[in-house]
């Protein structure tokens, strides 16, 4: 059963956040398939999410004014927050943050051009919450299991993408590099598989992908909108060093402006079915569902390239391929991802309460940690794994184990009564909760001697409160649970 | 660039427990002025330091130096140039161009009166990249070609006996000019806040201390990510202590009340408690000015100077203050400068040659280069792209060279992997 529990809580933690004790409870007695199953198939769940904001029994917001995610950025983080520890179908936000990094896009430079309300808009609006098309983020929790190819032209199409490389402003007269060489070195092909003639040529390509404003961009009801503008559209062909067409033809031919959208998704679709991009996505997905310790099995590049080309580019089944394989179950594999300030701080809060919490308090020690959500350093995203761990960062990781443990100080003693027998068995009950990798013999006696630091081991509630916060910050705080 | 999540942190998360006092007596315990000194010592506390000023997003080197006798300036902004008669007049150059500073920066023309402000001006590299992210990597690394990863700074401190504190970033991340394999360097806006925080408070703070302490000081070989962790987690629990002893620094005299002059007393709070540091990062956004830049030498732009000109001043008399200006390097640049004509929407778009400054009590103050000739014709040697932007006279690389050579003592050829001290300006 034990063995079961972790494996659970393996799956979990990868494919979602964490669980809290009542998720937990929930699901334990799960077979191994019928976790994958419920994970993997998010339709099955309700996506009922944002309905919960604000009840009883959920993690609190905090609005200042009216609570307004669709149109002032800081409540988006919000609600993406809230997300992350309510949501019935982890997978959904797990990819929506994983396409964030991968498509990394920024609200400061948005909101510098077109101001805080359409910055706010072009990445978190929720579809019909306001007028315009919804936004970035929410492309990625719609399609972020679908095709790649079709998620591809819809980023490319994105007003988001489109003010952050520019895009908008990419005419004939003008052509505009920015987002023709972010997507094949970033977002596809990754460097070394093209020239910068194709550069040149990718830039003429997306000429007239520009946007359009309707209404007044200073309110809520105003928007920008993706626009097709055959004047400014490139008509002539565009030759590329690999091929476009399943032929081998490696030329875009000369169309009219008014057909010519229609080679931006001949090239796209190009960029999404070329193996390079096949086997960076599978990297990413190993490095994101498997371990950032070893190098991804060749094995498992070949089989997820296969399963890649297989089914269309859709990525569920890229994602169920990486789930059910030898590799991520492998017990030698778990805990070897290091969390990104999101998951780690969004799972603290699941494992170890949010009762009379605020997902807003986790904003500001996210930004220490080096993580603000929709503010990516740049478009290459972060610097993952080992670049999360700055010393600040990391103090800022142990701080944040303080303030959530401080905060369910009465929640914690009282959940862990039931094991004040002793040290050992108060110390079990926190690690059975907690979910850290394993911690050597010494550190458990570290711990079990912090327990009596100050005077004898007796349960009594006060000790409980004391000894369980400060139990919960040390491991909270520790290597072992900044990976997962 | 001003970080909104931070200035709304929420009332109860800064009442939460900073064991400030947990810290002051763990330190306490140690004879703390004795402990720090001896750092201090052991740092060779008061030896000469450097401190990087960023100014991200590509400064408008033109409004801050203004070549205010050119006619073209003029004819080719026609909103946004500076006003002739509001400049701060600071001489010619060897060229005979007159040049004065953007009106708000009577901070820095004052450094500039006691000789202690020299300006560089057309600095940048062949071929000098629009991007800010490769701007900003060229001028991080020191290398056009972008075949280094480590920072230029960063190859620097790794010259030096290794410790926690040896670089400071003053700023939330870790800039690429400071990244290095071999040194970890801290990134710590404010001291203030680099504290070690517990659920519980006095003597069962300090017990949480130990026991994490404790578990940190493993580092399994079978499993590298803890290890790495724990690595990390060590680097900040040996850089606490220090860190608090600048926690309190308040400076003697008032700083502006921003993130920028924040982050200037901070660096002054431990250059003069002698905390060891020796390259400290100091950075302020909001130049990358597509739109909206100020009309006539007033607007956005303007304030940008004044968080500039203002921040430097007050930092620059606190250490005069501290007996500290000596020991102390003030290094000022941009990933690139901007175009020379305005564009439709009251700003300038991504250019080339920028202006550098250095500023202490070791410069050598004045007029470093020649202002470029604004004049579109294509015969103008000055001007690149088209007569578009301003081509670069001196390369950054030489003012890096001169900076760590005659500065802080090391060898340039070395740490910058080229020689590049011939044309360096001799502003030290």
């Amino acid at each position: 059963m034990a063995v079961d529990h972790e494996h659970l809580g393996h799956v979990l933690r990868r494919a979602g956040f964490g669980a809290s004790a009542a998720e937990l409870s929930a699901l334990d007695g799960m077979s191994t398939f019928e976790a994958l199953a419920y994970v993997l198939n998010v339709d099955d769940q309700p996506d009922d999410v944002d309905s919960k904001i604000g009840q009883p029994d959920y993690i609190n917001v905090t609005a200042r004014g009216p609570f307004s995610p669709d149109s002032v950025i800081d409540d988006a983080r919000q609600r993406w927050l809230f997300r992350m520890v309510h949501s019935r179908r982890p997978l959904q936000e797990k990819m929506a943050l994983f396409w964030h990094n991968h498509f990394a896009t920024a609200y400061s430079k948005i909101a510098g051009t077109f101001g805080t309300i359409q910055g706010a808009k072009m990445l978190a609006l929720k579809e019909g919450a306001l007028p315009g098309p919804q936004g970035q983020i929410e492309t990625f929790r719609e399609k972020g299991l679908g095709s790649f190819r079709d998620l591809l032209v819809e980023v490319a199409r994105d007003p988001a993408m489109l003010v952050w490389l520019d895009g908008r402003t990419n005419t004939r007269q003008r052509p505009q590099e920015n987002f023709g060489r972010e997507v094949m070195e970033l977002f596809t092909l990754g460097v070394g598989h093209y020239v910068e003639e194709d550069v040149y040529a990718a830039a003429r390509v997306f000429t007239g992908w520009n946007l359009r404003l309707v209404g007044d961009p200073n309110t809520t009801a105003g928007y920008y909108e993706f626009a097709y503008v055959p004047g400014n559209h490139d008509t002539t062909a565009k030759t590329f060093t690999f091929p476009i067409y399943s032929d081998g033809s490696k030329t875009i031919p000369a169309r009219a402006a008014s057909a010519g959208m229609q080679d931006g998704i001949d090239f796209l679709t190009a960029l999404a079915t070329h193996p390079a991009t096949a086997e960076r996505l599978a990297r990413r997905m190993w490095n994101f569902f498997v371990s950032e310790v070893i190098p991804p099995d060749p094995e498992y590049l070949r089989g997820a390239a296969s399963i890649y080309f297989g089914n269309d580019t859709r990525i569920k089944p890229l994602v169920q391929y990486t789930l059910q394989s030898r590799w991520f179950q492998n017990p030698g594999n778990w805990h070897s991802r290091y969390a990104w300030p999101a998951e780690f701080a969004v799972r603290a809060v699941k494992e170890v309460g949010f009762l009379g919490f605020s997902v807003d308090n986790m904003r500001a020690p996210l930004t220490a940690m080096g993580q603000t959500l929709f503010e990516p350093p740049d478009v290459a995203g972060w610097e993952l794994a080992q670049g999360w761990f700055s010393t600040g960062a990391m103090l800022s990781r142990m701080n944040f184990a303080a303030t959530i443990a401080a905060n369910q100080r009465f929640n914690l003693a009282s959940a862990a009564a039931s094991a004040k027998d002793s040290p050992d068995t108060f110390v079990q009950y926190f690690l059975d909760r907690l979910t850290p990798a394993p911690f050597d013999a010494e550190s458990l006696d570290t711990m079990k001697a912090y327990l009596v630091d100050g005077g004898p081991w007796t349960g009594a509630t006060a000790q409980l409160q004391t000894k369980g916060a400060g139990l919960a910050r040390l491991i909270v705080g520790s290597a072992q649970y900044q990976v997962m | 660039m001003p970080n909104p999540s931070r200035a709304s942190r929420s009332p109860r998360l800064s009442r939460r427990t900073f064991i400030r006092g947990g810290v002051s007596a763990f330190t306490l315990s140690f004879a703390a002025p004795a402990f720090l000194s001896d750092i201090a010592q052991a740092q060779g506390a008061r030896a000469r330091n450097l401190v990087v000023v960023y100014l991200a997003g590509g400064n408008d080197a033109l409004s801050t130096v203004v070549p205010y006798q050119d006619p073209f300036y003029y004819s080719r902004r026609p909103t946004i140039a500076v006003p002739a008669g509001q400049v701060l007049q600071i001489g010619s150059d060897s060229a005979g161009r007159a040049l004065g500073l953007h009106p708000r920066l009577t901070g820095l023309n004052e450094i500039f009166k006691a000789g202690r402000l020299a300006v560089i001006q057309r600095t940048g590299y062949a071929n000098s990249s629009r991007s800010h992210f490769q701007g900003s990597d060229i001028w991080g690394t020191g290398d056009p070609a972008l075949k280094v990863s480590d920072g230029w700074l960063g190859r620097y401190l790794a010259t030096l006996p290794d410790d926690a504190l040896l670089g400071w970033s003053a700023t939330q991340e870790l800039p690429r000019a400071l990244s290095s394999r071999d040194v970890s360097v801290p990134a710590i806006p404010n001291a203030a806040t680099y504290a070690f925080a517990s659920p519980n408070v006095g003597a069962e703070a300090v017990r949480e201390r130990t026991a994490a302490t404790a578990i940190a000081s493993h580092l399994p070989d079978d499993r590298p990510q803890l290890a790495f962790v724990n690595r990390t987690a060590q680097s900040a629990f040996a850089t606490l202590d220090r860190v608090a002893s600048v926690a309190t620094y308040g400076g003697t005299v008032t700083y502006p009340n921003n993130g920028f002059a924040t982050a200037l007393r901070t660096v002054a709070g431990a250059i003069v408690r002698g905390v060891g540091t020796r390259v400290f990062w100091v950075q302020t956004g909001g130049y990358d000015t597509h739109s909206g830049q100020g009309a006539a030498g007033g607007g956005a732009y303007a304030t940008l100077m004044s968080t500039l000109g203002d921040g430097l001043l007050a930092f620059y008399n606190d250490l005069r203050n501290q007996g500290a200006l000596n020991d102390t390097l003030v290094l000022q640049f941009s990933e690139f400068g901007r175009r020379i004509t305005e564009n439709g929407s009251n700003g300038t778009d991504h250019g080339a040659g920028a202006v550098m400054m250095a500023l202490g009590g070791g410069v050598r103050g004045g007029i470093y280069g020649t202002a470029a000739s604004l004049d579109p014709a294509p015969s103008n040697p000055t001007l690149e792209n088209g007569g578009g932007d301003v081509t670069y006279q001196t390369d950054f690389r030489s003012v890096y060279a001169k900076v760590l050579d005659d500065w802080l003592g090391a060898s340039s050829p070395g740490v910058l992997g080229g020689d590049f001290r011939v044309g360096a300006p001799p502003i030290v």
